[in-house]
């Protein structure tokens, strides 16, 4: 079961996946602790970069050797570009590899903190998009951005609950619920993530789910971790749709506060 | 006729001989051309194309796959 069950679907693009939860690839220590993670995480969607074929050693790079692509769905990304056309380019190559339309777009900005340059972002979206490109866009926390990017015709907006790979988790909350309340397409919180109680609180804010790579690859136990990433995005997702009771400041008995002895 | 021609492959010279085809290229590596995407000066080259397009001295070739990644 997936957050609310099969009513409750995840829909991208047109195409209905079965786990809110999104995993990367890389970072494992080997290839056999990943493919565990991957399976205890439930994960359908698993993304993939794309680099030159090491030619000294051209069978030992590649991932597809170790992804069952039957049961898990590629979705390549463009993460080391730093310009637009930088991601486009990678964008084509990575559709050509046969797989899907999807990418999940990055356009990074800053080396130090790889935050997003959203300008460039958006300038690739637009050409990716009108390319046919179904495009999920590693962006920050900002509204604005996330307008225009589903104006360029974005497929999901991906903002980042804290700087890739920090594990600082949900550090805006508020402004990812005033995205995820203000845009019509799925957003997906990308990089941050720490540990199962961040993705928890992150799914309690209403999105649609959560990317996350080295929450699991750096965890003592990737395979534990990527299980309890599972429980506790279901969980957050349970939990937004129960709908949470209101906090206040004073203590509301429990038990009757009738019926005391004398 | 020169006895071979120099290509760039991610960044590497290699000869190859003249006439050689972007297939050829990838057999010669032991590459299997089903999970390798091969742009050639710039331009991505399909699948079907790979045996028919020849590579010229000179010509800039990269090859890419998937890798581990976030």
């Amino acid at each position: 079961m997936t957050g609310g069950g099969t009513a409750d679907a995840l829909v991208i693009g047109g195409k209905t996946f079965r786990s809110r939860l999104m995993v990367g690839t890389g970072k494992y220590t080997d290839n056999e602790t990943m493919v565990r993670a991957l399976d205890a995480s439930g994960a359908e969607v698993v993304t993939v970069a794309v680099r030159r074929v090491d030619l000294d050693r051209a069978n030992e790079t590649g991932i597809l050797h170790h992804l069952d692509t039957d049961r898990y769905f590629l979705l390549a990304n463009t993460a080391g570009c730093y310009t637009a056309d930088e991601a486009i380019r990678y964008a084509r190559l990575a559709r050509e590899a046969g797989f899907n339309e999807f990418i999940k777009l990055e356009v990074i900005g800053d080396q130090e903190t790889l935050l997003p340059d959203v300008a460039g972002l958006i300038e690739a979206s637009t050409v990716l998009a009108r390319e046919g490109f179904q495009v999920m866009a590693y962006t920050n926390e900002d509204l604005i951005t996330a307008l225009r990017l589903e104006d360029a015709g974005c497929a999901a907006i991906m903002p980042l609950a804290s700087p890739i790979g920090s594990g600082l988790g949900l550090v805006n909350p508020y402004s990812i619920r005033t995205i995820k309340r203000r845009v019509q397409t799925p957003v997906i919180v990308d990089a941050g993530v720490g540990t199962a109680s961040d993705a928890c609180v992150t799914m309690e804010q209403g999105v649609d789910g959560i990317l996350m790579n080295t929450a699991l690859a750096a965890a003592k136990d990737p395979v534990a971790m990527a299980t309890a990433m599972r429980y506790a995005v279901d969980a957050g997702r349970l939990a937004y749709l129960a709908g949470r009771m209101p906090t206040r400041e004073i203590a509301v008995p429990s038990s009757p506060t009738s019926g005391m002895l004398e | 006729m020169t006895a071979s021609i120099t290509v760039s492959v991610n960044g590497q010279a290699r000869e190859l001989a003249p006439g050689s085809s972007l297939l050829d290229l990838l057999t010669g590596l032991e590459l299997d051309p089903r999970t390798v995407v091969v742009e050639l000066n710039r331009e991505i080259v399909r699948r079907p194309a790979l045996e028919s397009t020849s590579v010229r001295d000179g010509d800039t070739i990269e090859l890419v796959h998937f890798v581990g990644g976030g």
